[in-house]
């Protein structure tokens, strides 16, 4: 048994959060070596490679550099991941459950007739898995009934293993030497340019210089009830004071206050921070979903029906306009005693 | 041009579901099944199309149990001009047993539905809120050998233009692909607003045929469209133990110190 773990990054020589949780699940919970797969083409290649090598549990990185992988796009990628599979013959093929990988990992499996499963929060075998269904309101445990040798693949949700990606990441095995990297066969290459695909325009975006959604230890969240674009400034300022993320329900994103990355919920991102703070949310089950195995949950909401109160460890039934600012103070007073300490 | 769009049904998004207590699956509080959304929303794209000229037929496809017709009535109603219906019973999939077809057998019988009507668009939601898998566009490409754009909140395309211009959502904000037809997209929310389907269209409706088509028709078998995944048990999350109201900020701030430990 093998896992072979696609690796995404940012072309510019930095591995994506979430790919460091789904191989902290492989080496914990998937039987043998874990081999990594860096696609992609140019001159930060290979120190993604390096940092990838680095990354404990992992004990190999193949590297697959072609002008066709430039770009994270699925039909070159899906071709190229499906030909590895059938060459190397691992017993799983892992990515993280990122846009990226939603994208990518169904297609693979396509190619390679198996039925993936998508959205894994929990690995019981190598045969079994947990999955979320219905928005988080029921979970189901899968098993393949297929006989192996038939490749599985699996995508892993990263908030549900991103604790042990965080523990291996602050303690690295003494005396661990970084995993080889080793180019793919040149045959894996072969004519993957001429592949029938989607070309790449173009994107819009952002950095906030906040910490990923998706990772970062505090979220706060936004709903409809900050009525404008021009308040979530007061979200981004509490965010800031706690090092943390801006997020937002998606009525909030529907009428226009944030960009559509920031939708936290069942079909948006999913968050599992130490700390949430939701704003003015009333927390329909579609955004329950998304927040709802965070560690702390506070929410402000001035109706003391809203069902978000029902997760929330502390509930705060007051107006947010009166609530968020005097929050922001007494934060900063915290910051400036500690640094004044 | 052609234009499929792939239809599940499945319990109303608004219902309340719980887990059986023999652990086999879900049940709805109250018995309402509808159109999964994001099917609604690839529907209402692929009827906007036709619209404008750029699709000459939309056909609405949908593999599941006999009562998956009801919904295909409904896209019938929401300006779909034929409707295609393969019985998951015929494939050997048991309706008492709960065997749903999964999302490899699915995107089998609709790549094979994609050759037969020479579809030129595949439109199809992005996930679909009962298994949640956001699978089915992505392998319905890859077994064509079609560029896919998953995740699509714009589409651009001009009448007898070889190519579609789609914006998607990714992680971080927007891309921008150009997919050269034939091709796959999977609809995202903000693709676009379904419009209501009124009486009168549900009772024209009613009237037109539905077609179906079994797997020989489409050159398949039933091992194309059995499971590969068996349900093990279905379990209800794990529940939050009941939290506390704060009276204030300053008590807040305080409890987040001293018994949480987050600040």
């Amino acid at each position: 048994a093998s896992t072979l773990l696609f690796v995404e990054h940012n072309g510019e020589g930095k591995v994506a959060p979430a790919t460091l949780a789904a191989a902290s699940a492989a080496s914990q919970f998937l039987p043998g070596p874990l081999e990594a797969l860096v696609c992609g083409f140019g001159e930060a290649l290979a120190s993604t490679a390096a940092s990838v090598a680095a990354v404990p549990g992992v004990t190999k990185v193949w590297l697959a550099s072609d002008p066709s992988l430039e770009r994270p796009v699925a039909e070159p990628l899906s071709k190229l991941l499906s030909r590895i599979a059938a060459k190397h013959q691992p017993s799983h093929l892992l990515a993280a459950s990122t846009a990226q990988g939603r994208n990518l990992l169904p297609r693979t499996a396509a190619l390679l007739g198996t039925q993936p499963v998508t959205d894994v929060v929990k690995i019981l075998d190598e045969n079994t898995f947990v999955r979320p269904i219905y928005a988080g309101n029921a979970f189901a445990t899968v098993q393949f009934s297929t006989p192996p040798p038939a490749v599985r693949v699996v995508s892993v949700r990263p908030t549900a293993f991103a604790a042990g990606a965080a523990a291996a990441a602050s303690s690295p095995p003494a005396g661990a030497s970084p995993a080889p990297v080793e180019p793919v066969a040149p045959e894996l290459l072969h004519e993957l340019g001429d592949v029938v695909s989607a070309r790449w325009e173009g994107q819009d975006v952002r950095s906030s210089g906040r910490p990923e959604l998706g990772s970062a230890k505090v979220v706060v969240c936004g709903g409809r009830a900050l009525k404008s674009a021009e308040n979530f400034a007061m979200l981004e300022e509490l965010a800031d004071q706690l090092g943390g993320a801006v997020g937002a329900s998606r009525a909030a994103v529907d009428a226009g206050f944030v960009p559509n990355d920031l939708q936290v919920g069942q079909t948006g991102k999913v968050v599992a921070p130490d700390l949430y703070i939701g704003v003015g949310i009333s927390g329909a089950i579609q955004h329950l979903a998304g927040m709802k195995d965070s560690r702390t949950i506070v929410a402000i909401n001035n109706d003391p029906e809203a069902p978000i109160l029902s997760v929330a460890d502390y509930g705060l039934v007051q107006d947010l306009f009166t609530a968020v600012p005097q929050l922001i103070k007494e934060v900063r007073e915290i910051k400036e005693q500690a640094g004044s300490a | 041009m052609k234009v499929l769009v792939a239809i599940k049904r499945v319990i109303d998004y608004a219902v309340p579901v719980r887990v059986k207590p023999d652990k086999s699956g879900v049940e709805a509080l109250i018995p309402k099944m509808s159109m999964n959304p994001f099917c609604e929303i690839a529907l209402e794209e692929a009827v906007r199309l036709k619209e404008k000229g750029v699709a000459g037929e939309v056909v609405a496809v949908s593999l599941g149990p006999q009562h998956f017709q009801e919904t295909l009535r409904t896209a019938l109603a929401m300006g779909a001009d034929r409707a295609v219906h393969v019985s998951s019973e015929a494939c050997g999939l048991s309706a008492q047993g709960g065997e749903q077809p999964q999302p490899l057998g699915v995107a089998r019988v609709l790549a094979a539905l994609a050759k037969r009507e020479n579809a030129g668009l595949v439109l199809l939601g992005k996930q679909a809120i009962d298994d949640d898998c956001n699978q089915t566009g992505q392998m319905v490409a890859g077994l064509l050998g079609w560029p896919q754009a998953t995740f699509a909140s714009k589409l651009e395309a001009a009448k007898g233009d070889p190519r579609v211009r789609v914006t998607r959502e990714v992680d971080g904000g927007l891309e921008v692909l150009s997919l050269p037809l034939p091709a796959v997209v999977s609809a995202d929310l903000r693709l676009n607003t379904p419009r209501f389907v009124t009486l009168p269209a549900m009772m024209r409706a009613k009237k037109r045929p539905i077609e179906s088509a079994t797997l020989e028709q489409l050159g398949l078998s039933a091992a194309d469209v059995a499971p590969q995944l068996r349900t093990v048990v279905v379990e209800e999350p794990p529940r939050r133990k009941a939290g506390s109201r704060v009276a204030d900020v300053g008590e807040l701030v305080r409890r987040l110190r001293e018994e949480a430990r987050v600040l």
